[in-house]
């Protein structure tokens, strides 16, 4: 069985900072994710928000990585070159009423260290973004709010990982956890490995995985949220993030602007029982649809290109639980919202806690923090890319027209730690399909690249993982000779 | 370093028949110095992939399938010599007709036109927009994707179909599928009628006793890995679902055939205006846009049924294009055509020129004997008696010089009325 130092459970973007922050040391460290590809539960589907830190109960782990993930984040979206654009938050008020509310959200911000925060009046708001509803009488504006790529930054920091010597087992389901001596076994049932440390960072599964370790007893309960993502020509509707002013219900629907311009509405709140299921309702659509057009009155339905949802992982107490109930075994649980901005923070925790378990942490002689990011390409001026068309006349073939992708775009992200072993996978890489056909155009082709790379038959790439097959077979005259 | 700079008396981008028929059409009233830009590896368009027959019938008094008739509109290229760039994807317009362009050979290349013939096509409003709740499985496809994989890539997208809605593509796919073995249980219709030519509904779902279900749509999507099964319910007059008509249908797989948008992003960006209706330009009556010496054609301009009109209207646009870039002055009237809302669009929405007009239209619902009728003011100066129209087929009109000469100026209305 091969032995590990740290093995961590879970390719989210908790477990993906965590490995990351291990690679700069001298640790053997293993990522073990049950499905085909990294960054396929809560880390793929949310609002996307770097939260300034306003909103979390003073005192909480929450508030404090929150703030601390906040301030660290556009470094590591830096490094990893993830997109990353600080838009700044509003969170508006219809009413008088809201005002005090507002104005407690600001107190809780200052006590929890936020820069910056300032309550505005409805035209001071408006001058800041036009787009905004009438009804609008207050706003609280964090000028630290920012916006990033969820699904790229995790994938990037899984293969800045990688690249830094981390290895990643994709298919492996932890079913089994055992303890002999200082050395725990995890198993798939098909495959095992030892490690001397393991962390649970597995979203949802949280909860039954600290359970095969007799490492707690709570349970996670998925809550959905619903969106619905505008096509780019909305995106300008809006450029900060706009909050509705919280209730007992929770954050509410918020608009935003994404770091690719689209526009994105949504989250539902929907407590759930089956922690696969992410189908969108109806009446979740519809929701988010009503809310999101009291704050931003222009958005037409004619502009909807897609809609999603993700789960929340949400705990009993609140609050993130990151313990380590038993010596070498630490849980990431109940990482719910605002756990993709806490994330590098969390890492930062994570590693002082297994430096205090003993983890010997020397820092490896060759480390980079930096990875060549998926989209280099795309921001180059055409004068640019007009020089790395002529080293490599894939990158003057266009795949994606929506977005713009080129050939050279995608066999970079084929070849690219973590690689994608199929069509949604190039899909999170690339963006190829991401836009407003919504992979009409360039799916034949993508699936023609990926066929290549794997070396298997067109008809056999996938959409997302086993059993997620695309074609049936070939067709009656299609047998390849 | 700065980028290649060709110049170019017309440019036109896409090279599908809309964009070869144009070319052809300058060509053959003179001019010379012209380039035909296209995204793919071959022209041609969409027709490469429509491999049934009933393409031609107009234009060749003979019936074609797809790349016959693409083929004849290539050789016409060929014989003139007009150049043309594949595998070129035209990245950015101005309004004053620099074209930004990217290929392999020329990296990343500018083209300076005297004018442009814009030829883009269409695309398959996807899923997305629909906004269909449920899961995102494996197995949802548009419904040109589908015959893309068919066609050019010999391979079943599924074996147990759904199609939701019924426009042309949605029913050649069903008679495509069923023809490869496989089983098509329902093509759905959200409105009371078909959006597709009555000769496809014979050919495609009658003859091979596929069912067509009017004002009926699909309200959920299940499956987790691939799909399994949609649900589907009738609508009621405001096109809303009637919950206790829900039904569960098992199925691989679901084509959607929900309708064609023109593909107007350079336009946009080169400041043209758009009709809303359309979402295709505003052009005159020689398929110029608003913007001097940019020109719309095919189906970037409106969506057609039939690939001969796409050709006849590229013709229009090419010789005009040909007339602007010797100097001839842009008419100078300003007519506008409003339709009555019976009458959804026109194409051209407005005229500029007094001369003998053809004038495009669809209207929005079936309706039966009824009359055209186009009105200068209170005075009628035209109306043509009908049996039947319908959504999905195109029609026209033709306003005589003579008419034309008469008018007032200033705006036409054209709707449809009851026979007395
Ligand atoms: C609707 C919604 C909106 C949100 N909005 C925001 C926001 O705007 N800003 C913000 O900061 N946060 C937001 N969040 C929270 C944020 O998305 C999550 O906190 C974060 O993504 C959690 O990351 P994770 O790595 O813990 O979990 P996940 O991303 O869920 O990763 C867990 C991984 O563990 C794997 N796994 C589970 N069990 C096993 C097993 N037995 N063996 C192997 N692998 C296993 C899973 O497959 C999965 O890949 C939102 C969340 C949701 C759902």
């Amino acid at each position: 069985m091969k032995q590990y130092d740290v093995a961590v459970i879970g390719a989210g973007v908790v477990g993906a900072m965590i490995c990351r922050e291990l690679s700069r040391f001298e640790v053997r460290t293993v990522l073990l994710e049950r499905m085909d590809d990294v960054c396929m539960g809560a880390s793929r589907a949310n609002s996307s928000i770097v939260h300034a830190g306003f909103d979390c109960e003073p005192g909480t782990l929450k508030a404090r990585l929150n703030v601390r993930g906040s301030e660290l984040m556009e470094r590591v979206a830096d490094e990893l070159g993830v997109p990353y654009v600080r838009n700044t938050s509003l969170v508006v008020g219809f009413s008088d009423e809201d005002k005090p509310k507002l104005e407690y959200l600001l107190d809780k911000g200052i006590r929890n260290g936020v820069r910056g925060l300032k309550l505005v009046t409805s035209d001071e708001a408006r001058a800041l973004e036009p787009g905004l509803s009438e009804e609008v009488r207050w706003a609280l504006l964090a000028p630290t709010g920012a916006v990033i790529c969820p699904y790229e930054l995790t994938i990037a920091a899984v293969g800045n990982a990688m690249d830094n010597g981390v290895e990643l087992r994709t298919g492996f389901e932890v079913r089994t956890i055992g303890k002999e001596g200082d050395l725990y076994t995890v198993s798939s049932g098909e495959d095992a490995l030892q490690a001397k440390y393991v962390i649970n960072c597995a979203g949802v599964y949280a909860d039954a995985v600290a359970a095969m370790a007799g490492a707690g007893d709570f349970t996670i309960t998925p809550r959905r949220g619903e969106y619905m993502l505008m096509d780019k020509e909305c995106g300008k509707a809006v450029r900060a993030t706009v909050f509705r002013t919280p209730t007992a219900m929770g954050k509410g629907i918020l608009v935003t602007r994404t770091v690719d311009g689209n526009l994105l509405m949504g989250p539902t709140a929907e407590n759930i029982g089956d922690k696969e299921d992410t189908s969108t309702t109806a009446q979740g659509l519809e929701k988010v649809f009503e809310q999101a057009r009291r704050v931003l009155p222009a958005v037409s339905m004619r502009q909807v290109i897609t809609s999603f949802a993700g789960l929340r992982a949400v705990g009993p107490t609140g609050d993130f639980i990151i313990n380590q109930p038993k010596e070498g075994f630490i849980n990431c649980a109940g990482i719910e919202s605002p756990g993709l901005s806490s994330a590098p923070a969390i890492a930062e925790y994570v590693l002082e806690m297994l430096g205090q378990s003993g983890l010997a942490l020397a820092e490896k002689d060759r480390y980079s923090p930096r990875r060549r990011p998926f989209n280099w390409f795309r921001n180059l001026t055409p004068e640019e890319k007009d020089e790395v068309i002529r080293k490599d006349p894939a990158y003057g073939r266009m795949v994606c027209r929506c977005e713009g992708i080129t050939e050279g775009e995608i066999r970079d992200a084929l070849t690219q730690n973590p690689r994608p072993r199929d069509l949604d996978g190039v899909k999170r890489r690339t963006r190829a399909g991401m836009g407003r056909c919504q992979g009409g155009f360039c799916s034949p082709v993508v699936i023609e690249l990926l066929a290549g790379e794997l070396g298997i038959p067109y008809e056999c790439v996938t959409k997302s993982g086993k059993g997620s097959y695309l074609m049936t077979g070939r067709t009656k005259g299609g047998r390849r000779s | 370093m700065s980028l290649k700079t060709l110049k170019t008396d017309l440019a036109i981008i896409g090279g599908g028949p809309a964009g070869m028929s144009a070319a052809v059409a300058a060509y053959d009233a003179g001019v010379r110095n012209l380039l035909i830009l296209e995204r793919d590896g071959a022209l041609g368009g969409i027709l490469q992939q429509c491999i049934h027959n009933g393409f031609g019938l107009h234009r060749f008094g003979e019936e074609l399938s797809g790349p016959e008739y693409a083929h004849r509109y290539e050789e016409m290229v060929r014989q003139r010599n007009i150049p043309f760039k594949l595998n070129t994807m035209v990245l950015d317009l101005t309004q004053d007709r620099r074209i930004t362009a990217t290929n392999s050979e020329d990296g990343v290349f500018y083209v300076d036109a005297g004018a442009v013939i814009l030829a883009m096509g269409c695309r398959e409003r996807p899923r997305g927009a629909l906004n269909t709740p449920g899961t995102r499985p494996a197995g949802i496809y548009t419904a040109g994707t589908a015959q893309k994989l068919v066609n050019v890539k010999g391979c079943m997208p599924g074996r147990d179909v759904v199609i939701l809605g019924s426009g042309d593509i949605g029913l050649i796919m069903a008679r495509r599928m069923t023809l490869e073995g496989a089983r098509v249980h329902a093509v759905c219709e959200l409105m009371p009628y078909s959006g597709g030519l009555a000769r496809n509904i014979e050919q495609c779902l009658h003859d091979f006793d596929i069912p067509l279900y009017l004002s009926t749509t699909v309200v959920g999507i299940k499956g987790r890995e691939r799909l399994e099964s949609v649900q589907i319910a009738s609508v009621d007059e405001n096109r809303r679902p009637i919950p206790s008509t829900i039904r569960e249908i098992p199925c691989d797989t679901l084509l959607l055939s929900v309708g064609l948008i023109p593909e107007n992003e350079l336009t946009k960006s080169a400041g043209v205006p758009l009709d809303r209706t359309t979402q295709g330009a505003v052009v005159d009556q020689d398929r110029m846009t608003r913007v001097p010496g940019i020109f719309s054609c095919g189906n970037v301009l409106h969506v057609h049924d039939l690939v001969d009109y796409v050709s006849d209207e590229a013709a229009v646009a090419g010789r005009a294009a040909a007339a602007y870039l010797s100097g001839l002055e842009p008419g100078k009237e300003e007519i506008e055509i409003v339709p009555d809302g019976l009458v959804r669009y026109t194409v051209p929405q407005r005229l500029t020129r007094r001369e003998q007009t053809r004038i495009f239209f669809r209207v929005g619902g079936i309706y039966r004997n009824v009359r055209i009728v186009v009105r200068d003011g209170e005075r009628e100066i035209y109306s043509a008696k009908k049996l039947k129209v319908a959504p999905g087929e195109m029609e026209s009109i033709t306003l005589s010089k003579d008419v034309m000469r008469t008018l007032s100026g200033g705006r036409l209305e054209i709707g449809l009325e009851e026979t007395p």
